[in-house]
């Protein structure tokens, strides 16, 4: 193609936009809402996972040794667990350390009586991993290995962790999927009127000699461009409106910053930038090349 | 009048290439040939029946009939708008039955059409009506921007190319139709009724334009209604009734219906 005819092309496109502008304006607005919905259920999403990943983080299993047993199968036990491929995380806790964060915490200066430490049998492990649900994985084969006493877990919170996780991003799929579906409907709406606007035009193109791709581009360059400028607006907002959200709810409630952590705006639109401006440009070109090839048998 | 000696000099140069382009047709100089050509509707009379035809380059030809006749199918089929049911169309050298689609474009473009209704694009002026037929072959702009104004010199329009249609009378819009009909140097004009909206007037300085562009060596067809210039001209006419070639006579005149 030649670069004349791509810029004929291009400025054809952007006519086709301000001709029928209520429709274009009806496409835009559509793909921004269905964009701003996808760009809120992401970050919504992206948030909890990372706090549903710090709280698990915090699920730690942690395993009690057999009486007596020597430091060097402590240490084998240790090297045997850190080679599970769900571990993230080992950290060994003597009797002596155990005892002096208990009496720390809890005895402070009353501590002095003890001469033997009474938690003599309390080294442990404490496991972190990667994955919550492969918690029960894991605690069925620390049972199974030598010299192990005990493996304390607490199921039930990993189970709903691994559970909300799901739900979240099956819920949001759908939802997705069918404002998806809508916004190809309207923008193969806009283009059809765009058509028949145009349709004059069209046949004295074909008359005279044009290809179908040349009559064609067009109408795709103006769903694409209306998918683009679909995408652009809503990221602006939920932009704006993801800083000020963040900040009021450190600031109302301080108390959660700690619980919660929070993903800096950066880092969602890391990712919800490129996939929503490729989602905004795919629909509309999707939506206008179906409806070209529809009407325009040319 | 340089500006048309050029045009004339240009465009008899545009046939020799077009003939190398295109090769011969048949042995002889002949540029649109029907053999028994029929086409039906789904439903009705057949509109072509039986229909043989032959067209010589640089000819000029009236293409009569009352509305029925079969004159604006034969036109559809030689734009290739429509498939015959039967029979043979060759145009230029394309087998207009057996042509694939992507390759109509590419036939189309050796064509120029003018319509009765002049079909200029409204919102567009002078200039970019005609440039838009060069846009469509993808034209450079710089060659564009030399075309356009001498072949709007050429049909006598040099002074209007900033005008939209709607400022312009019936007979400047069919001008400016023709000027994009010929300004990718076709080497057939299909003229479909061109005076029809136009006062007798203008009808004959439009039929003058015809046939000067038809002594620069382009292949016109004109389909018309119009007795009077049919009679006064002496061209070869082909008259249609009721969907076969009535007659067709060199240097003819306007056979009346009741006939």
């Amino acid at each position: 193609m030649r670069i004349s005819t791509f810029f004929y092309t291009l400025k054809q496109g952007i006519i086709n936009i301000f001709r029928n502008k209520w429709f274009s304006l009806a496409s835009i607005a559509t793909i921004g809402a269905c964009l701003f919905l996808f760009g809120l259920f992401y970050s919504v999403l992206m948030n909890v996972q990372s706090i549903v990943k710090t709280a698990q983080e915090g699920i730690s299993v942690t395993v009690l040794f057999d009486d007596g047993i020597s430091q060097e199968r402590i240490e084998e036990i240790g090297s045997l667990i850190r080679k599970r491929p769900e571990v993230s995380d080992v950290r060994f806790t003597s009797a002596d350390e155990a005892w002096e964060s208990f009496k720390e915490e809890y005895l402070g200066e009353y501590s002095d009586g003890f001469t033997e430490n009474p938690l003599e049998n309390s080294a442990s492990y404490e496991i972190y991993l990667s994955d919550v649900s492969m918690q029960p994985a894991l605690v069925t084969y620390l049972e199974g290995v030598e010299g192990i006493r005990d493996v304390n877990r607490s199921e039930i919170v990993a189970a709903t962790m691994t559970g909300v996780n799901a739900l979240i991003a099956y819920i949001s799929l759908g939802i997705i999927a069918i404002l998806f579906a809508v916004s190809v409907f309207l923008i193969s709406n806009t283009v059809t009127i765009g058509i028949a606007v145009r349709k004059e035009e069209i046949t004295i193109m074909k008359y005279i000699g044009a290809t179908d791709f040349f009559v064609r581009s067009p109408f795709v360059i103006e769903g694409m461009m209306i998918g683009a400028i679909g995408a652009v607006i809503p990221l602006g907002i939920i932009f704006v409106v993801y800083n000020q959200v963040l900040e009021f709810i450190l600031t109302k409630f301080s108390m959660l910053t700690k619980l919660l952590s929070f993903v800096p705006v950066e880092d969602v639109f890391r990712q919800l930038l490129p996939v929503s401006v490729a989602l905004g440009v795919g629909i509309g070109f999707l939506g206008s090349i179906v409806t070209v090839r529809k009407h325009l048998r040319v | 009048m340089n500006t048309k000696i050029r045009v004339v000099e240009r465009l008899a140069k545009s046939e020799v290439r077009g003939r190398r382009r295109r090769g011969t047709q048949g042995g002889s100089d002949e540029i649109i040939t029907l053999n028994n050509v029929s086409k039906a509707y789904a439903t009705g009379a057949p509109a072509l029946n039986g229909v043989s035809l032959h067209i010589k380059k640089g000819e000029f030809v009236f293409i009569v009939g009352d509305s029925g006749s079969g004159k604006s199918t034969m036109i559809k089929l030689l734009l290739r708008e429509l498939v015959p049911t039967s029979g043979e169309i060759n145009v230029m050298g394309y087998d207009l039955v057996r042509i694939r689609h992507r390759k109509i474009p590419k036939f189309r473009r050796n064509l120029g059409i003018v319509f009765q209704d002049f079909r200029l694009l409204k919102d567009r002026n002078v200039y970019e009506n005609v440039a838009f037929a060069q846009r469509i072959i993808q034209m450079p702009n710089k060659d564009i921007k030399r075309n356009v104004p001498s072949i709007l010199a050429t049909v006598g329009l040099a002074g209007k190319y900033k005008a939209k249609p709607r400022q312009l009378s019936g007979g400047e819009q069919q001008r400016v139709a023709i000027a994009r009909a010929l300004v990718n140097r076709p080497s057939i004009l299909l003229a479909d009724e061109p005076t029809g909206n136009l006062d007798p007037k203008n009808s004959w300085e439009i039929m003058k334009l015809l046939e000067q562009i038809n002594e620069n060596g382009t292949t016109v067809l004109v389909v018309t209604h119009n007795r009077e210039i049919v009679n006064a001209m002496q061209k070869r006419v082909v008259t249609m009734k009721k969907g076969v070639i009535a007659s067709d006579e060199e240097k003819g005149g306007y056979i009346d219906d009741e006939d």
